[in-house]
Formats: structure tokens, C-alpha cells, sequence
């Protein structure tokens, strides 16, 4: 058998972010029909791989050929026109136009008097049906939902007769069961001829989609495997570049409850609200997991809890005492320890110091201030202690936050919030984005968090995570949550199908839970 | 060609950055200078004499310098909260305007308590007049570059219809002025026989005053974190709102007290002209000394030199002193993009 012919062939590409290698020359090949899938932590150059491909990116060394021609480099249209098309994390759509007009958009002249929808609405249902990637051309996106989204950006790189497609995490914004039918649409894409590279950090995926897995680790190509002749372990330790355990909750008998939520809801300001009578409580000992694809309500949840916003209807406690118009410097008071979303944007002040970062929740405590002027040398000491108990990599108190890791920011976080002893902690997302070795860092000081006695509100797009950590789960829709589930009386198929808006099966479900 | 951030930023490249901007800027000038046909070396050469030439030259400058000082800080406080405060014109027109009124003989005080009220009172004038801006910023969304921007007419329309009604100096000839302060409310001189006077070591005060508050205190802290990022500030517990409204009090302040001072310290009474785009060039003085309060001093006494030394050129030379606005505006412009260059590095391909 002759293996089929190599569409792709980047040789000896690397590029470097001042210090950073962020790619250290690596070379793959991809054959027509393969589905390569490229896997590695966060910051290990996937992405930046992916770009230079996509010509987003030039890159220092290293060559591109495509079908047998050099690919000019930093050119998105030039990869265009050779038969790339990406189709990116988050995705490029306009909300405000039409699926038809966003695919259809940048394939006509400019000089065009008028463009030609029947046409396209023809190629594109014709497109849709082949590869069954089903679609409502007319639908404006803003009303789609992530999937369809997905399907529309993919549908606009068939558009445009992409012969090979990258994918940059698929399906971190999907179901388990939508990412079925992507892993589905992948093989009849396949089958026609096509050849698609996936980025991933997930193993299930690799295993579940991919023909080929290329392994990168800090910049560098550590191997390449046939799936069919890997197993999990191998590629787990290729990953990450050494053995893992995974963090094994011990049993806790729940205490009194730390935080109760009852019939909160959050009015949007248009159309439905952002949090619907939500009903919740998280006890002592207790880890509840809100699972849930994202936009279902949990960063209202989060800014809730945060004290950023207040429930328009409903009550909110902790301890038993009401909370509902409390602000995020009363939530800190009262014990509340808050890990948000985005540590980037709302976490830390890339600008200021590490140590300005540390006491930015607490710099009225006398400790830190005195008549309105700051203690510089008790801060910085603090600092320094927060940084050892924690273990920040930084060259010290005094460093700037933004030339952190990602990592180290979450330590940063979680020593500011943590160290404090707090009764109840709200961790949302906390470790997206982190490579394993600073995930099972976080999930083990959640878990130590908790065994001291604190109650943990985990909110994850990642079910894994929820799997790993969580005593109780719950699960997100349209603004509402299901009652807490009992971790293990419920499966990843159900919990798949409740994300996806399925609750007629919570009785079956709930009345299994019943003793 | 194409940016790419770069991870740190050396010292010296910030600290040279104005420097390169400069030069860059007289460079670009030098070409307008040699189509007026007059050599661009002696041209340069007189400037820099008409600014720093003399024991004449020197406190000129330094006068100019002195409301350059306080608008500059105006700019600097509230861009670094980005605050976009285009109104310090304004402002500065409303202390004046407060200056007049009120030292104008309607409070009968030593001069010792006078001036501070007035100063006090001018500054509140001109806070109070970012403050409805700002409001409207933080409760509506209100873009305050539009408000501030356009409020600067309103308040010279108000001081033009007040200089012709009621302000008027019954002894100014018909001249739309007001009449003079009293002599206790006239700021003292600093050096004999020339302009310069105490003002200067008020804006100096201040300007170390700002850096002071900046770095040492749980104020400046809170200002330089919700500039740097509200999002966080605000997600760390700290009053966002009113960190803003204090800012642009603050603001404000310091370009309502470059009015009073110019009322109080060289003019005596207030005119149409008192200022020649302080306001404005405030905002240059800010961008060259990238809004540090420190900083501020050395761009102040830098454009006022431009201004002042390109006066003394034009009447040497047949070089129209107009070489001045259009030196300071391609500073501005030169900073930008070596601002831009010190935070990204340019890439071939």
C-alpha cells in the first residue's frame, strides 16, 4: 500500500518572543485524508504553530510547503488561496450578520456592485449536506448556539475550498455530545479527501478523533505516534514530560452551609434573565461543581458571589447572615476568597508590582497602611511570605505581575485569596488556560482548602476538572441550575445531555440519588 | 513591517524616548525653517538663546512654564486614570475667573489668608466644572473627550459675555477685561525686575506633591490601579466611581489653579487671551513626560523654552514664531510613536 500523498510539509520552524522559544525547530508532514492531532499543555506553541501556519505569524527559520509549493509566509491569504483554513478558539463571526453573509463575506470583490447570495446560499446547503454539517443559512449568528457557531466558522473554510482544515480547541466550548458530531463531521471531511489538523490538551479527544497525534512540549516536537499505537499513559508523560498522579479527594462529612442561594434571579436587561430562580447551597467540606457549557448563566454566578452584581429577586446568605447587597470589599470581609474567570482582565493589575497585587484586597488593614500611606516595607514583606507559601516563580516582590506564566498568576491569585483562612471560596475556571503541573497545584489547594473546613464553589467549562474535584454537581442552563447531584450517581452521558438542555431526564436521575 | 509587544521595556528607553521625539521633531521642523529660506542652524541657535540665553531668557521660560507646569499635571493625573480630560482650557478659565471675583476686592482679607482662599476657591471652580463630565462618564457612559472638549467653548462664551456685562473694568478704556485683583491677592514675586513669580513654586510644590501621593499612599495606589485596570480594581474590592470623581476633582483643580495663578502672579486681570492654549499644550507636556508628575516639569519648561525662544527667533529672522505651535505639535506626534516604539518592536516581514 502507498501511503497517500503529503499535502502539508513545514520544516525546521522556529520562532522566538524575545526569550521565548515559543517554537524550536520543528518539522511535521501531514498526508491527504489524515487527521493529525496536536497535542500539548498550554504554552507548550501549539497556537503559535497553528498561526505561522495560518500566516498570522512569520516565522524566524523554517519553511511552509503546500502541495508541493512553498507557502509565502505571514500571508492569510496566501494560505487561503493555497487551501488552509482555520478555524479559530474563538471564533471570527459577526453577530449581527447572517450565517450566509459572514461566509460569504471577503470571497467577492469589493468592486462587485452586488453580490450574489442565491449562488452562495446554493454552494453553501450544498457544502452543508455533504459534510453534514447542518446550519440555517438565513439565522442571524448572534442567535446561534456555540455549536452551530462552530459549524457556520468550519462551513466558512469549506467555503472557500480549504483542503486542510486546523482546528484550534474545538471543543472547549462544546457538549461531550457535540463534540461527537464535530469528531463525526472530521471523518466525512476526511473521507472526501481532506486533511485536518486539531489542537488539543485533552486525551479523550486525541484518542477519540485523530490518526496521527504530534506531541510538542516547550516549544519542541517530542514525538510523533500512530494513535492506533499509543496508549494514554505514553502520551501523558510525553506531555507533561514525567509522570502525573491525579489528586484524590478523600470523603468529608459536609458541615452547616457557608453559602445559600435562594430563588436569585439576575434580570439581563433584555430577554431572558441571566440567572432564573436559581436555588444553591454549598456547606463546609463541600466542593459543588457547577458544570455547563459556557453563557449559561455562571458569570453572572460568579460576579454574584464576587459581590460585583446583586440579585434583582431572591436572597443570598453566607453563614446564615444575608449577603445580597454586599460589595466585593464586604464579600472579602466576610471570608469570601474569590478566583475569577479571568485572571488577566479581572484578577490582577499586569501594570503594578507583585506585591501592589497582593494586598490589592486588603490595603485598608492597618497592617499594610497607616494615616492613608502605605507601608512599603511591611507589604513587601508579606509578599514575600505569600510568594514562598504559595510557591510564585518570580524574581520577586517587586517584579511586574504582567511578566508572570499564566500559572504563576493562578499562585498569585490563590495566595492572596487563600492565605486568609476563608469560609467559603468561589474558584471560577481556576485553571484555565494553566499547563498539568499548575492544575493539580490548584486542585490541591482547593482540596486542602476544603479539608481545613471551607466550602468550594467550583465553576468549570472543563468536566473534567468537575469530575476530579467535586463532592456535588450541578449543571448550568439558560440560567438555571439543577438541584446538586451526588458525584458518582450521575454519568457523563447524562450530565452531557442536562448541559445540553435535556432536564425532562433530572427525575430519573434525582430519584436514582433517592436512598 | 509589523509590532510585536515587547516583554520589558529598559530604563533608558523610556527615559530617551522623549529625547529621540525631540530631536526627531526639530529635525522634521528644520525642513520649514529652510523653505522660509533662513539658515535652519542660526534659526535653532537663536531659539535656544531667546529660551535659555540669558538671565532674561531663563525666567521667561520659567514663567511660561509655570501654568504649563499645572495643566500638564491636569492632563497627567486624569490620563493616567484615562480620564480623557480635553477641558483643562476651560478649567483654566473658570479659576480665572473665580480669581477675579473674588480678588477682585469682594473679600477684604490679609493677603496671607486671601491668597490661599483664592487659590482654594479657583481650584474648586475648576474641579467642579470636570465633575459634571465625569459624571456623566461613570453613571451614562457619556464620552467625556466630546463633553470636556465642548465645555471649553461654553466656559469661554461665559467669560466673554461676563468680561462684556458684568466684569467689566469700568476703567479699562472699553476693552472687554476685568478689572484688576487687589494687591493682597497677587502672588509675590520671585526674582526682582523680572515676571517670574511664586506661582512657580507652587506648581513645583505640587508636582512633587502628586509623585508623593502617587507612590506612597493608599490613594495613589488606588488611582494607579484603576487607570492601570478598573476591571481588577473593581474586582478587588476598591470604590471605583469614586476613585474617578476624586480624579477628576484633582484634575480639574490643578487646571482651574493654573488660571488663578496666571490672574494672581503675571496678568493681574483676566482677558480673553489670558491663556494661548495652555489647556491644550497641557496635554503635549503630559504625552512628552509620560505622565509622570516629575516629568511634567522638565516638558513644561521644555515647550514654554520652544514658545518662548521661537518668539525671540522670529522677531531675528524672518521665521514666522507660528514654527513654535508646529514644533509642538509634531513633539506630540513623535512621542506617540516612540511611546508606541518603547512598548513594541518593529519587525521586517
Amino acid at each position: 500500500m502507498t501511503s497517500p500523498p503529503i499535502v502539508l510539509r513545514l520544516s525546521g520552524i522556529t520562532k522566538r518572543f524575545g526569550p521565548l522559544v515559543a517554537n524550536d525547530s520543528i518539522s511535521l508532514t501531514l498526508h491527504k485524508g489524515e487527521v493529525l492531532a496536536l497535542l500539548g499543555e498550554n504554552g507548550a506553541g501549539k497556537t503559535t504553530l497553528m498561526n505561522i501556519l495560518f500566516g498570522h505569524y512569520v516565522a524566524d527559520e523554517g519553511s511552509i510547503e503546500a502541495f508541493g509549493q512553498p507557502l509565502p509566509p505571514g500571508s492569510p491569504r496566501a494560505a487561503l488561496a493555497a487551501g488552509i483554513g482555520m478555524v479559530h478558539q474563538h471564533f471570527t463571526l459577526a453577530d449581527n450578520l447572517s450565517v450566509l453573509d459572514n461566509i460569504a463575506v471577503g470571497t467577492e470583490s469589493l468592486w462587485r456592485p452586488r453580490s450574489d447570495r442565491a449562488a452562495a446560499k446554493v454552494k453553501l446547503l450544498d457544502l452543508a449536506r455533504r459534510f453534514g454539517l447542518e446550519v440555517r443559512p438565513d439565522a442571524l449568528v448572534g442567535d446561534l448556539s456555540v455549536g452551530e457557531r462552530q459549524r457556520a466558522e468550519i462551513l466558512k473554510a469549506l467555503y472557500r475550498d480549504a483542503r486542510v482544515l486546523i482546528l484550534d480547541e474545538p471543543t472547549a466550548v462544546l457538549t461531550p455530545q457535540e463534540s461527537a458530531s464535530l469528531f463525526d463531521t472530521l471523518r466525512r471531511l476526511t473521507a472526501d479527501g481532506l486533511a485536518v489538523v486539531f489542537i488539543s490538551h485533552k486525551m479523550n479527544e486525541v484518542f477519540a478523533a485523530s490518526d496521527t497525534v504530534a506531541v510538542l512540549r516547550g516549544g519542541r516536537l517530542v514525538a510523533t505516534r500512530n494513535t492506533a499505537e499509543t496508549d494514554r499513559e505514553e502520551l501523558a508523560e510525553l506531555m507533561v514530560g514525567r509522570a502525573l498522579k491525579p489528586p484524590t479527594p478523600t470523603p468529608l462529612e459536609p458541615g452547616e452551609p457557608v453559602l445559600t442561594l435562594s430563588g436569585v434571579t439576575v434580570a439581563s436587561g433584555h430577554g431572558r434573565p441571566l440567572l432564573d430562580a436559581v436555588d444553591l447551597t454549598v456547606r463546609r467540606r463541600q466542593i459543588v461543581g457547577i458544570a455547563g457549557v459556557s453563557g449559561n448563566g455562571q458569570t453572572a454566578l460568579a460576579e454574584l458571589v464576587s459581590g460585583l452584581i446583586h440579585p434583582d429577586s431572591g436572597t443570598m446568605a453566607l453563614k446564615g447572615e444575608a449577603a445580597g447587597n454586599a460589595s466585593p470589599a464586604e464579600m472579602v470581609r466576610r471570608g469570601v476568597a474569590r478566583i475569577p474567570e479571568d485572571r488577566h482582565a479581572a484578577g490582577l493589575v499586569g501594570a503594578m508590582a507583585v506585591w501592589e497585587n497582593l494586598i490589592a484586597e486588603r490595603y485598608h488593614d492597618p497592617a499594610f497602611q497607616r494615616f492613608g500611606l502605605i507601608r512599603r516595607g511591611a507589604a513587601r514583606a508579606y509578599a514575600e511570605e505569600v510568594i514562598a507559601a504559595f510557591d510564585v516563580r518570580c524574581p520577586g516582590p517587586d517584579a511586574r505581575t504582567q511578566l508572570l506564566s499564566g500559572g504563576n498568576m493562578q499562585k498569585l491569585i490563590l495566595g492572596r485569596t487563600l492565605a486568609h483562612g476563608p469560609d467559603l471560596i468561589l474558584a471560577s475556571q481556576p485553571t484555565r488556560g494553566l499547563d498539568v503541573g499548575a492544575v493539580s497545584y490548584v486542585h490541591g489547594r482547593l482540596l486542602e482548602a476544603r479539608a481545613a473546613g471551607a466550602g468550594v464553589l467550583v465553576i468549570s467549562e472543563d468536566l473534567d476538572e468537575i469530575l476530579a474535584l467535586a463532592d456535588g454537581i450541578t449543571v448550568a442552563y439558560h440560567g438555571r441550575l439543577t438541584p446538586v447531584l451526588p458525584h458518582g450517581r450521575v454519568s457523563v452521558r447524562q450530565l452531557g445531555l442536562l448541559m445540553a438542555g435535556h432536564w425532562e431526564i433530572l427525575p430519573e436521575i434525582v430519584g436514582e440519588g433517592v436512598p | 513591517m509589523r509590532l510585536e509587544p515587547r516583554e520589558h521595556t529598559p530604563l533608558a528607553a523610556r527615559l530617551l524616548a522623549p529625547v529621540a521625539a525631540v530631536a526627531a521633531a526639530l529635525a522634521l521642523c528644520a525642513l520649514l525653517v529652510a523653505w522660509t529660506g533662513a539658515p535652519v542652524l542660526r534659526a535653532y541657535g537663536l531659539l535656544l538663546e531667546g529660551a535659555a540665553g540669558s538671565r532674561f531668557a531663563l525666567t521667561e521660560t520659567l514663567t511660561r512654564a509655570t501654568p504649563l507646569i499645572l495643566t500638564g499635571l491636569a492632563a497627567a493625573v486624569a490620563f493616567r486614570a484615562k480620564l480623557w480630560n480635553i477641558g483643562a482650557e476651560g478649567q483654566l478659565y473658570m479659576g480665572a475667573l473665580v480669581a477675579v471675583v473674588l480678588g477682585g476686592g469682594m473679600l477684604d482679607l490679609p493677603a496671607w489668608l486671601l491668597l490661599p482662599t483664592v487659590m482654594i476657591a479657583g481650584a474648586a471652580a475648576g474641579g467642579a466644572t470636570l465633575l459634571g463630565p465625569a459624571v456623566l462618564k461613570v453613571r451614562f457612559g457619556v464620552d467625556e473627550v466630546v463633553t470636556t472638549l465642548l465645555l471649553n467653548f461654553i466656559v469661554l462664551l461665559l467669560v466673554s459675555m461676563l468680561l462684556e456685562g458684568a466684569l467689566k473694568d469700568p476703567m479699562g478704556m472699553g476693552w472687554p477685561q476685568s478689572a484688576p485683583v487687589v494687591e493682597a491677592a497677587e502672588l509675590p514675586k520671585l526674582v526682582e525686575r523680572t515676571r517670574l513669580h511664586t506661582g512657580l513654586l507652587v506648581a513645583l510644590g505640587l508636582s512633587a506633591l502628586l509623585w508623593l501621593i502617587d507612590t506612597r499612599t493608599i490613594w495613589g495606589y488606588e488611582n494607579r490601579a484603576v487607570g492601570a485596570n478598573p476591571r481588577a480594581a473593581a474586582f478587588a474590592g476598591m470604590p471605583v466611581t469614586r476613585v474617578m470623581l476624586r480624579t477628576a476633582l484633582l484634575s480639574g483643580g490643578l487646571a482651574g489653579l493654573a488660571g488663578v495663578i496666571e490672574v494672581c502672579g503675571l496678568k493681574g486681570y483676566l482677558t480673553l487671551d489670558l491663556s494661548p492654549g495652555f489647556g491644550y499644550s497641557g496635554i503635549v507636556v503630559a504625552m512628552l513626560a509620560q505622565l509622570h508628575p516629575v516629568g511634567v516639569v522638565g516638558a513644561a519648561v521644555f515647550i514654554a523654552g520652544i514658545f518662548v525662544g521661537a518668539d525671540a527667533m522670529s522677531r531675528a529672522m524672518p521665521v514666522p514664531n507660528y514654527i513654535a505651535d508646529v514644533l509642538v505639535a509634531t513633539s506630540l506626534l513623535c512621542m506617540l510613536v516612540a511611546g508606541l516604539l518603547t512598548r513594541y518592536r518593529l519587525r521586517r516581514g
